[in-house]
């Protein structure tokens, strides 16, 4: 075989011909920048409509992050009067002005936190964070692409996203009325009757927002199917890239059913029909004069034709994060890749059979109930392949607790809970008791916040780096998972207990009310408040660690994970400018190639190609011919 | 990159050769996947709407039979017209092609005439979606379609005006943008050989 000599260049070592070509391309930008002042783009096509992949990936991140600490913002207000009912606070004075002299919230106050808590933290923060941050800025350079398959495409799709965005935030202080209260799923009859215009705000809103995410994931797949580098095939895809494509098929196919919905519940709210109004409805005891004949429950089917399958665009795209950090961070590959991937896939396809599990309360019917009820434990199969994959992939690792690699391992157990407490929700009969109640919100909470978020914060630890060059500081990061982590549980684990005793949602005193939930919410409620204010207290250091970090943080070359997937193997950190790559890699090989035994070192790249790794310089000095 | 510093997206006007599909191709199939999700909820709303009601109007004693068949003619010459386009753009043959689109663009302008025609009667009729569960089914479905119509033509407009200019100095590639077009095309007026029977003729 022949011998290739490596070169260092910067940080990072590279074949000598390899590192040729990245110096002519260097020197070509170099040139270009001296002598085209002409064609400099402008600030606003470079940092406000750009068509960068990278640039929109930190434009949705950016605003997403905003949305999560907002829609958290909202919750700790709820969680102020449920823990102290009848005490007034400053801040709820503040935040409604004159419409809550007392500070405190009016029931109706509590429903509008309620319905824009659920869609924020669903529709404009989680999602975006997800899809449009983590798989804009990642996917592209994983499967090594210039840029994502419609670059104005992309623009667009974040430029419908952001209006989306503020039509539902100014509903909350501009609408007659103020915002829509009838909880993130807009059942009717109550969201076509209410005399408030919360609920058009919040249709024109989710419009845009639908939009968005059909320009999204139509650029998704296309990118993931015709822009993978050569030699880049299927099987050696990272497991992020499938997630993000198997959510982009969920994305694109579940999205039309609730815009058709939308349009539907718009036009019976502004050209007054009734296709959600059955005949005969009585409102404030007076026959609604509607033409009737609606259907309320055919709102609920569209509604969760969507929701469904979006619990599962909140949750693969973690997945995806939490394998590429484990993999990472045991430094070996996947245990069950190909099962993991199959069942991804498998996942996809059921979460478009399962979504009347939500409806059981409903009285379609025992046989439909069943059929529901027995798909719902067939889709629990591909998530526990999955989660267990990834418990295996941990055994007998020497593991390395970066702080990604914590908010990683922390993920594991928390979706565990999420999930094995969705069981009896999925089962008709367990769901009588149970469904309404507070456990049913400590369930869907456990998949996605001490879940989803914690995998997304494993994701911005684990990427900032690539997307700065520098590296978030760990002492504070230890803390900020630690504080989490414990203050999270403190929220959401009581409320598994207050729902077992009878405790409903959507009170919005906490209970102080009502009979048969007074006990146990007065027992645990102060005590969940105040971990939620805890909670808020640990981001202090993650947000100040964030915005430190950008400019002082810690330098690190292109590799600093030692990771061996395109986007740090073939990429400077942050990436060359538009078009990422200073030439086309080539993929040779998988994409977890760790302790590999009789290599030099413990990784590598899938674009190595003569099955040598990079060598370690203490090893090998720069000189010294490498032989393959 | 190019050399003027312009990103070039590969397979962008060339099939990819595993996939056999160029870009925008594979990007509008699944647009439209997307669209007949959509479509799809609408008709399935129909069906729940009207099983579950007490009585149905026929559709066509209540709406108007005869501006909607020439409206389905309208629609399928108008098919065939954009796939004339589109040959003659692979012929080489652009001017004869140019006149095809604008006979396309003037069968949208035909129909949306049409459709403008039967909606003034049935609201001289004192039919209005809040009339009642057909009607706004009927207003919903063709109003949606009829906006699906309008973003073609705002397209073929286009392409007979500022967008021409590609034809002229990357013909495949508006080549390709014709072809894109009219399989959205073609689908727009496959939801209408749908809609018609439904809501007119059943």
């Amino acid at each position: 075989m022949a011998q290739k000599r490596q070169v260092r260049v910067g940080s990072q070592w590279m074949y000598a011909r390899d590192a040729e070509k990245a110096l002519s391309e260097a020197l070509r930008v170099m040139k270009e920048e001296e002598d085209g002042h002409g064609h400099q783009q402008s600030f606003i096509s470079k940092y406000v409509f750009s068509q960068d992949h990278k640039w929109i990936g930190i434009q949705y991140g950016f605003t997403a992050l905003c949305f999560l600490l907002f829609g958290f913002f909202l919750m700790l207000m709820m969680r102020l009067q449920l823990g102290w009912p009848g005490e007034s606070f400053k801040i709820i004075h503040l935040f409604f002005g004159a419409g809550s002299p007392q500070g405190q919230l009016l029931p109706e106050q509590y429903n509008q936190l309620g319905a824009m808590h659920g869609t924020i933290m669903v529709f404009l923060a989680i999602v975006p964070l997800a899809v449009g941050a983590f798989g804009n800025y990642v996917v592209p350079l994983q499967i090594g692409a210039p840029d994502m398959a419609f670059p104005k495409l992309n623009m667009a799709s974040y430029w419908c996203y952001l209006p989306g965005g503020i039509i539902m935030l100014l509903s909350m202080f501009f609408s007659r009325g103020g915002a829509a209260q009838s909880g993130w799923t807009s059942y009717p009859p109550l969201s076509v009757i209410m005399q408030t215009d919360g609920q058009i705000w919040w249709l024109v809103g989710m419009i845009f927002l639908i939009t968005s995410s059909l320009l999204g994931s139509v650029n998704f797949i296309v990118t993931i199917i015709q822009l993978r580098a050569k030699g880049m095939t299927w099987d050696r895809l990272p497991f992020f890239v499938w997630a993000q494509f198997v959510t982009s098929f969920l994305l694109l196919l579940a999205f039309p059913p609730l815009e058709a919905a939308g349009v539907l519940q718009l036009m019976d709210r502004v050209a007054g029909t009734s296709f959600f109004l059955p005949t005969g409805l009585v409102v404030s005891g007076e026959v609604l004069k509607n033409a009737g004949g609606g259907n309320p429950l055919l709102w609920q089917h569209l509604f969760w034709f969507l929701a469904h399958p979006e619990v599962y665009v909140l949750i693969l795209p973690a997945m995806g994060i939490v394998a590429e950090v484990i993999a990472n961070n045991t430094r070996k590959s996947l245990w069950g890749y190909r099962s993991m991937v199959g069942a991804t896939i498998f996942l996809g396809f059921m979460s478009f059979v399962v979504w009347a599990h939500h409806m059981f309360m409903t009285g379609m019917g025992t046989v439909i109930s069943a059929f529901f009820q027995t798909t719902t434990m067939i889709i629990s199969i591909p998530s526990v392949i999955i989660l267990s994959a990834l418990f295996i992939t941990l055994w007998g690792a020497s593991i390395r607790f970066t702080t990604p690699m914590l908010f990683a391992l922390a993920f594991l157990p928390m979706f565990g809970i999420g999930g094995l407490t969705g069981l009896p929700l999925g089962l008709a009969t367990t769901d009588i008791h149970l469904h309404d109640t507070y456990y049913v919100i400590g369930h869907f909470h456990y998949v996605v916040a001490p879940g989803t978020i914690f995998a997304m914060f494993a994701g911005i630890y684990y990427w900032f780096p690539k997307i700065t060059g520098r590296k978030l500081n760990d002492k504070l990061g230890r803390i900020h998972f630690w504080g989490s982590f414990v203050c999270i549980n403190g929220i959401f684990m009581p409320m598994f207990y207050q729902g077992l005793a009878g405790v409903s949602r959507r009170l919005f005193d906490g209970g102080a009310q009502y009979a048969h939930a007074k006990a146990a919410a007065a027992a645990t409620n102060p005590f969940m408040s105040q971990a939620a204010i805890g909670l808020f207290i640990f981001q202090l250091p993650f947000i100040y660690n964030f915005f430190k970090s950008i400019k002082w943080g810690e330098k690190v070359g292109a590799n600093p994970w030692q990771a061996t997937t395109l986007e740090w193997a073939a990429a400077t950190s942050p990436p060359l400018g538009h078009g990422n790559f200073a030439f086309p890699p080539v993929v040779h090989r998988g994409p977890y190639e760790y302790s590999l035994p009789g290599m030099t070192d413990d990784y590598l790249p899938q674009n190595a190609d003569d099955g040598g790794a990079i060598p370690a310089p203490a090893i090998a000095p720069p000189h010294a011919p490498v032989v393959a | 990159m190019s050399a003027d510093g312009h990103l070039e997206i590969p397979f962008n006007v060339d099939a990819r050769p595993d996939t056999g599909l160029y870009n925008g191709k594979l990007g509008v199939w699944l647009f439209l996947a997307s669209e007949v999700m959509l479509f799809g909820a609408l008709f399935s709303s129909l069906i729940l709407i009207r099983t579950g009601a007490v009585e149905w109007p026929q559709g066509w004693k209540e709406l108007h039979v005869i501006p909607a068949t020439i409206n389905t003619f309208v629609l399928i010459a108008s098919s065939v017209f954009v796939v004339m386009a589109w040959a003659n753009l692979r012929l080489n043959k652009p001017k004869v092609a140019r006149l095809w689109i604008a006979a396309t663009l003037l069968c949208g302008f035909a129909f949306m005439g049409i459709k403008a025609y039967e909606y003034n009667l049935s609201f001289e009729h004192h039919h209005f979606p809040k009339t009642s569960n057909f009607f706004a089914i009927y207003f919903t479905m063709t109003g949606l379609h009829g906006l699906h119509v309008l973003g073609g033509m705002i397209v073929f407009a286009y392409f007979l005006t500022k967008g021409w200019a590609m034809q002229e100095h990357e013909p495949r590639r508006f080549t390709n943008r014709i072809e894109i077009v009219g399989l959205y095309w073609h689908f727009v007026d496959l939801v209408w050989i749908f809609l018609f029977p439904t809501l007119y003729l059943l």
